[in-house]
């Protein structure tokens, strides 16, 4: 089952944008489907199952989100998967290989697993974390040690200074992110996140969901991933499962579909208010027009602003600093009346967003900043051009057009899928729960 | 003659006597150690074996030492055969009870990850759960030496090694000029046995607990 599935996204998903040329090149091993099939959990002396024959498909190099009220059973559906939780009957199959069966520890070490808090062992460094797995499956010492350094580069943690260090010393962003590595050390087709990010301050959360999103975009893994966050199961999902009590799927579908065509009152209800607010989180920047705008530099002579800024044809400027980052907003007549000093002139600007950012926190910024407008930045923070409120609203707007007219369509299909099974049911060959 | 003059003439015995006392109960620390947290590790998991342990290991402590070596001497014999034996049994209960309370003690969604990441159960044992009980179990070590390092002295009744002998030796004559010095020697030397012991305790802590969990 370590065997990389050659044509990993077949999905429409995000994915397959760029899975041709990611996974090649680090020769990491790409996602592998994962098929339940009938799965139920009985524990002894209670009548109903805690899970009730749930049967799901998850594509390979899929990010799918079991989303839910406490207590609805995802958490022990997300640890039948690795079999921490021995299912009472049914198959698990993972790359098409049946693993009901086989050693659970076996399992285990090809399934990576990332929990609440991190569950780092506090007795060892961040570096003998990271390495348990590779070592138990008993790769070389030097192996391990490159290893390890690609790991805390991939989470975004520099190795000499963190590989030394416990747990204990880390914030708990740093935590989880030393905690996803380790999950992901021995290269596993599959990753297992129970509530990851539960346990973080929510400015955290959001960044190591938008480091997640980036990962799976170089990775293709098969992520299964467990939240009872909606707002974080539709930014990050590429399908998205509602579960109700007993892990009943109530839906099983794409973010979109689900915020616009919720299937019953339990999956609306989940979903919330504000669903058109809720759409902008699925779209990023990356996906709206960027357009440039006049900057100058710090250290450009002042006549060069002016010049600028009267060519311009707009009433402002983005003044950048030495690195090239957005550091100003430059009015016309900010510079007379500092007196031609740069250093007073301007409002500072307060937020940027990169083109991982959602146009949700791109609205955020452009309302925040008083400029209408807000900078897009690079890797590196430096300048690529700006997203406006227009073309916020335009976007927003084609949208849920585009969503609505999808609605319509899927409203279609269901009803002559249901169409089809009360046709099937009346000629006696109703499914079993009829 | 005074105690230092009795101390500088009984010398030879006395460091004799200590030693056999320090080594006596250095052996039967290990045994206990070895014995009390194998107990532990089989029955933490489980509620009433865990309390079993812990019953059984209190309810020994409660015997007293005298009576214990008494007991014993009729089915082992006298010498060191008693000594060992009891000295063994009554330094169980605080690595028992330290050991199950510690291995209990451990974060469940620590374990979780163990497993998760596909640790057997030895491996999750020897890996996560002992190093994590390790300072609870090395306190219940310290406790235990402190502790036998004064019965220990009562192993001299059952002709047992040690400075309790010293002890012995000056209750039995007691009015000669020497009765005091003998008994005050005896426990003055397994006082400062006693805090030995202790100090080699807090280096080992710094040695063999990781930095990661030290408090």
């Amino acid at each position: 089952m370590s065997d990389s599935v050659p044509e990993a996204p077949t999905a429409a998903t995000t994915a397959t944008v760029t899975a041709d040329g990611g996974a090649g090149e680090s020769g990491s091993t790409t996602g592998a489907t994962i098929e339940l099939e009938n799965l139920t959990k009985r524990y002894p002396g209670s009548a109903a199952p805690a899970v009730d024959n749930v049967s799901l498909e998850i594509k390979a190099g899929e990010t799918v989100i079991f989303v839910g009220p406490s207590g609805g059973g995802k958490t022990t559906l997300l640890k039948m998967i690795n079999r921490l939780i021995e299912p009472t009957s049914g198959r698990i199959r993972i790359g098409g290989e049946d693993v009901t069966d086989m050693d659970p520890v076996k399992l285990r070490r090809k399934v990576g697993y990332a929990i609440q808090s991190s569950g780092l062992f506090p007795h060892m460094t961040v570096a003998q974390n990271i390495a348990l797995v590779p070592k138990m499956t008993g790769w070389s010492k030097s192996k391990i040690k490159a290893r390890v350094e690609e790991m805390l580069d991939l989470v975004g943690l520099d190795p000499a200074e963190f590989r030394g260090r416990y747990p204990r010393q880390l914030s708990g962003g740093q935590q989880q992110r030393v905690g996803v590595a380790r999950a992901l050390a021995a290269d596993p087709p599959v990753l297992l996140m129970d509530e990851p990010f539960g346990a973080v301050d929510p400015i955290t959360r959001d960044h190591l969901q938008d480091e997640l999103i980036r990962l799976q975009r170089e990775l293709h893994k098969t992520i299964v991933f467990v939240t009872h966050d909606f707002d974080e199961a539709i930014k990050i999902g590429d399908r998205i499962v509602v579960l109700r009590e007993r892990s009943h799927i109530a839906q099983f579908d794409t973010p979109e579909a689900i915020l616009t065509n919720p299937v019953d009152d339990f999956v609306s209800g989940f979903v919330g208010a504000g669903a058109a607010l809720k759409r902008l989180n699925l779209t990023r920047v990356r996906d709206v027009e960027v357009t440039d705008y006049p900057t100058v530099q710090v250290d450009d002579p002042l006549q060069t602003i002016f010049d600028k800024l009267r060519d311009a044809g707009t009433n402002e400027l983005l003044l950048l600093d030495k690195r090239r980052r957005p550091y100003k907003w430059l009015r016309r007549g900010d510079l007379m009346r500092a007196k031609g000093s740069l250093a007073r002139a301007g409002t500072l600007v307060h937020d940027t967003v990169t083109r991982d950012a959602t146009l949700r926190d791109a609205l955020e910024a452009v309302l925040i900043d008083n400029a209408g407008r807000v900078a897009v930045t690079g890797r590196r923070g430096e300048y690529e051009g700006v997203v406006d409120m227009e073309t916020l609203m335009n976007s927003v707007h084609e949208l849920l057009d585009a969503d609505r007219l999808e609605a319509v369509e899927h409203q279609h299909e269901l009803e002559e899928l249901r169409a089809q099974q009360t046709h099937q049911e009346q000629e006696g060959e109703g499914g079993p729960k009829a | 003659m005074n105690f230092w003059e009795y101390i500088s003439t009984a010398h030879q015995q006395l460091l004799a006597d200590a030693y056999q006392h320090a080594s006596a109960v250095f052996q039967c620390m290990v045994v206990a150690t070895v014995i009390g947290v194998v107990i532990g590790v089989v029955t933490y998991r489980s509620e009433w074996a865990g309390n079993l342990a812990t019953t059984t290991t209190s309810t020994i402590l409660t015997i007293p030492s005298l009576a214990m070596i008494g007991l014993l001497i009729p089915i082992v014999g006298l010498g060191v055969p008693p000594t060992v034996i009891s000295l063994t049994l009554y330094g169980l209960l605080p690595i028992v009870r330290n050991s199950i309370v510690g291995l209990r003690g451990v974060d469940p969604s620590l374990i979780d990850a163990a497993s998760g990441i596909g640790m057997s159960r030895m491996a999750r044992l020897a890996k996560v759960e002992l190093p994590l009980a390790w300072p609870p179990i090395l306190t219940g070590i310290r406790v235990s030496t402190q502790m036998l390092m004064g019965i220990a002295a009562i192993a001299a009744y059952a002709s047992g090694p040690g400075l309790g002998n010293e002890i012995f030796r000056g209750i039995a004559s007691l009015g000669s000029k020497n009765a005091l010095n003998q008994v005050l020697a005896g426990t003055v030397g397994i006082i400062i046995l006693a805090l030995l012991f202790d100090a080699a305790y807090v280096l080992i802590g710094r040695l063999t607990i990781p930095r990661g969990i030290r408090v």
